[in-house]
């Protein structure tokens, strides 16, 4: 006698632990084994593009923080790089210098979040979490210090950044950049070697090499499938050709190699940092740019290279106060389109850890 | 990057958690102890200043969302008198374009983050209750000359240090208990 | 003798009925039995929640009374005073049923634990079978829980549950069968006195997989894929409130100490030790086994399923078996000898034993073709 049994269809819904934000997928089992996968997303659609065409240029840059809220610099440097091209605006060398500084900051906080939580999804009860938040503690910190808020910072400006620094803001960074590489060793002593964490990661969720070109994946998650592209190597914005850094590059495309690449990313932030640091000149932080801009008739696609991908902002102006078209290209959304290729004979554990490892932040998919 | 087995890499990481026992922990218990904000915090609130605005708007004008009304008519000596001048911080988000372009420094970000009403009108501030006072400080975002007199902010960076940081207890044993005990 | 069985011939010797004799002793016991797990279980719950804050560099829960003393009391009546939701298709008698299956029987272990010196509710001449027993049946309360709750997800942790908890039934046996043949008896208190040296050191293979084994019963890190809480949102409790969720809770933590409480009886000599009372010993050998398990709890990853049971059959079976094989080797051809020569070759023989397996086979699962 033949035991007859059928695949059932289960919701990962939107309110669950561990869909790092509001998103929602429609699971195909056999068992234990996922068969497809639809992810459901929309839930957080608050109509930035649109609200974006009824703001002049100046008072589109707040909106920008709250697209990927977890790394809200780097959001305001694409946008104002784009802006900047458009109208021609060049910008004051320490503000080079500061913005890289706050760049490179925001990529080791957002990749110290997304690690952490790779391995809350993992089962590793919040410890992870916790001694990673710590030095991201201590960069909201230093954030707070330069632009008064710990999340949504508002600190870049068109032709500039908003303030100077204070003074006390150098050493308290070099202080930092000097014990981070001690606790970066910590981590990897506490997780990189353990064999519960490499049973379940290896070789899990491949994504091949030719599948990440061909739907314009990018960030980490390309860049662990063996493709040697990072934006600021192969399109250089802002000064970052005058500092010396590499790119660190997996082999196979599994979840470990976009944990292993995210964490030597940021020991090479930390060495931008502390070339950063040691560099940077007098001068004033902001140029002098008009509070309504009338950039020229024209389109402009700034992009640099996030934390999570390839932000980029696509504008399109009309010679009035108002960005005419004002599109975001978001990363996640790119790469998550490669889910269920990742997934598919796989269990639900994988699924879940698979999803943790693309790193989403669902305000930037949903916009 | 070897492979280790034989348990060795699981009990290295143990021998970290293990380690971690002996460290002070990092928690502030909020409600008595509180840590020095920035000298630059964006609070959730504003402080406005009476005898220096003129009425021009520009704060206005520069707000992403319209929060600001502002009512003025004719004064006798070539001026705008201010009838009326509200904030709605329920719908403002705090980002300090209006501090930054007012032109009298008329504006200022408060310092304050402990705002929340229990109503949504007691949530709109009317120009009485923006007024500086004893419960409304300035805080120094975009205004150099009182960032320059509030202290400095307290840095978990500094941890360990008697200057900028913030001391901890061992073993978590805080002089200063909650309710209840 | 036990105590209790003195107090009854005392009793029956001042001209008490026979009934009554056998009758108050009894309720006696089961009083102090039941006070003991209730006090244990709650401090249980207090030193996990302040020893997990601890290693992850915060505080525990410190509001409620003098260091969080009194946060286990405001659970329970938090939970207490929950309205219980039944789900509307849900089998109503089965999901009444399950939590008191998955508790009761933990409850039960308790009759045959020895806290000290002939303190002992009821020396069973088979203690450690009737444990055994025992405890396999909360695995049918579980599944009783996952299936009369009417949802996907509690019926897919429902299905990991009975084969993980059936799976490692069998390693924990012959572990057990091992302390069995050095000790020469199946009753718990001459197992506790046969061991001059504790059987920690004697059988350090045994006592390694006796371990992972009771970890995995009691649903715990890194085995506790059933109520993982980042995949399957808290498993087969998931529709469960008030009251039947606080018999889960407690099973939980009931299921930690009676396990604990085993390990210090068959591995670490039970309540021998110098200068302290018995009692005082046991007390303290069972928080070192608990906290063990929640040191455990803060730093691992969990498995996944299919590599839980291939640990448990490809991994701690064979070596199990092994295991028992030559401890019966030992105790039929060298019975005699000096126990210290034991201890290096059990010791050596364990050593060669891990390394072996951790060559020959491998955890993970490959892709299924779909």
């Amino acid at each position: 006698m033949v035991i007859k049994t059928e695949p059932f269809v289960i919701n990962i819904g939107p309110q669950h632990p561990s869909t790092h934000g509001v998103f929602r997928m429609r699971v195909t089992l056999d068992g234990e084994v996922v068969v497809d996968v639809e992810p459901v997303i929309g839930y957080l659609h608050r109509g930035i593009e649109k609200i974006g065409e009824n703001r002049t240029y100046a008072q589109v840059i707040p909106l920008t923080d709250r697209l990927d809220y977890l790394a809200s610099m780097t959001n305001n440097l694409a946008c104002v790089l784009a802006i900047e091209k458009l109208a021609d605006i060049k910008v004051p060398e320490r503000a080079e210098y500061l913005r890289i500084i706050m760049a490179e900051a925001m990529r080791i906080s957002s990749h110290l979040m997304a690690v952490g939580f790779f391995f809350n999804d993992l089962g590793a009860m919040m410890t992870p979490v916790l001694y990673m938040w710590r030095e991201r503690e201590k960069l909201l910190d230093l954030f707070e210090m330069v632009c008064g808020q710990r999340l949504t910072y508002n600190y870049m400006r068109i032709g500039g950044v908003s303030q100077d620094i204070p003074e006390e803001f150098l050493p308290a960074m070099k202080k930092f950049v000097a014990e981070m590489p001690g606790f970066l060793d910590e981590y990897d002593q506490l997780l990189a070697q353990n064999e519960i964490v490499l049973v379940r990661t290896k070789g899990v969720g491949i994504l091949p090499k030719e599948t990440a070109i061909n739907i314009a994946a990018s960030g980490p998650v390309l860049r662990a499938s063996g493709v040697k592209w990072d934006t600021r190597k192969a399109d250089p914005y802002s000064i970052y050709d005058r500092f010396d850094f590499d790119i660190p590059v997996g082999s196979v495309g599994d979840n470990y190699d976009r944990y292993w690449v995210r964490m030597q990313e940021m020991r090479q932030s930390v060495r931008i940092l502390e070339q950063a640091i040691a560099q940077v000149p007098e001068g004033e932080v902001r140029a002098k740019v008009p509070q309504l801009l009338h950039p020229p008739v024209g389109e402009a696609y700034g992009h640099i290279e996030a934390p999570k991908g390839e932000l980029g902002f696509y504008l399109v102006s009309d010679n009035s106060i108002a960005p005419y078209r004002f599109h975001i290209h978001p990363p996640t959304l790119i790469n998550l389109t490669a889910l269920k290729d990742m997934v598919v004979g796989w269990k639900i554990a994988d699924l879940i850890i698979t999803f943790g490892s693309i790193d989403v932040v669902l305000g930037e998919i949903d916009r | 990057m070897k492979f280790e087995r034989y348990g060795i890499g699981i009990a290295k990481g143990m021998a970290l958690t293990f380690k971690h026992l002996f460290r002070a922990p990092i928690t502030v218990q909020y409600p008595e102890e509180k840590l020095v904000v920035s000298r630059r915090i964006r609070g959730n609130e504003l402080v406005w200043y009476l005898d220096r605005c003129t009425g021009c708007a520009t704060c206005a004008k520069a707000c992403p969302q319209g929060n600001i009304e502002i009512v003025t008519h004719p004064g006798s000596e070539n001026n705008y008198v201010v009838d009326k001048f509200e904030v709605d911080c329920g719908r403002c988000m705090f980002c300090g374009l209006c501090v930054e372009a007012c032109p009298y420094d008329a504006l200022a970000m408060g310092r304050s983050y402990e705002r929340a009403q229990y109503r949504r009108r007691d949530v709109i501030l009317s120009k009485d209750q923006l007024r500086l006072s004893d419960i409304r400080q300035p805080s120094g975002y975009a205004r150099p000359l009182i960032e320059a007199s509030l202290p400095k902010q307290s840095l978990l960076v500094n941890a360990n240090k008697k200057d900028g940081g913030q001391k901890l207890s061992w073993l978590g044993l805080s002089k200063k208990r909650g309710r209840g005990v | 003798m036990t105590l209790l069985e003195q107090f009854r011939l005392w009793l029956g010797g001042h001209m008490w009925p026979d009934w009554a004799a056998y009758l108050v002793p009894g309720i006696a016991g089961i009083v102090l039995v039941l006070a003991f797990v209730v006090v244990l279980v709650i401090v249980f719950i207090w030193v996990e929640r302040r020893l997990l804050g601890r290693f992850q560099i915060r505080l525990g829960p410190n509001r409620l009374g003098p260091e969080g003393i009194f946060q286990p009391i405001a659970t329970a009546l938090k939970i207490l005073l929950k309205e219980d939701i039944v789900p509307d298709k849900a089998d109503k008698v089965l999901h009444w049923l399950a939590p008191v299956i998955v508790f009761v029987p933990v409850l039960m272990i308790f009759a045959v634990v020895p806290v000290g010196q002939r303190a002992i509710l009821t020396d069973l001449n088979v203690g450690i079978v009737y444990v055994v027993a025992i405890s396999a049946v909360s695995a049918v309360g579980v599944y009783a829980a996952g299936w009369a709750s009417n949802n996907k997800y509690a019926l897919i942790s429902a299905l990991r549950t009975v084969a993980q908890m059936v799976s490692y039934e069998l390693p924990v046996v012959l572990a057990i069968l091992g302390v069995v043949l050095m000790a020469g008896s199946l009753s718990m208190t001459k197992i506790v006195e046969s061991q001059s040296i504790p059987y920690l050191v004697l059988q350090p293979l045994g006592f390694v997989i006796f371990f992972l084994g009771t970890v995995a019963e009691m649903n715990r890190s890194p085995f506790d894929l059933l109520e993982a809480d980042s995949e399957i949102v808290a498993g087969y409790h998931i529709e469960y409130s008030g009251m039947k969720f606080a018999m889960f809770y407690l099973g939980e933590y009931g299921h930690a100490l009676a396990y604990a409480c085993i390990i210090t009886t068959l591995f670490l000599a039970g309540w021998q030790g110098p200068f302290l009372p018995p009692i005082i010993w046991f007390v303290i050998k069972v928080f070192a086994v608990f906290a063990v398990i929640v040191w455990m709890r803060a730093t691992l990853p969990r498995l996944r399923v299919d590599q839980l049971m291939s640990f448990a059959w490809k991994g701690l079976l064979p070596m199990a078996i092994i295991n028992l094989f030559v401890i019966a080797v030992e105790m039929l051809w060298l019975p005699e000898i000096n126990l210290w020569i034991l201890v290096a070759t059990n010791i050596a023989f364990a050593g060669v034993l891990v390394l072996l397996w951790s060559r020959l086979f491998s955890l993970g699962g490959g892709r299924v073709e779909v």
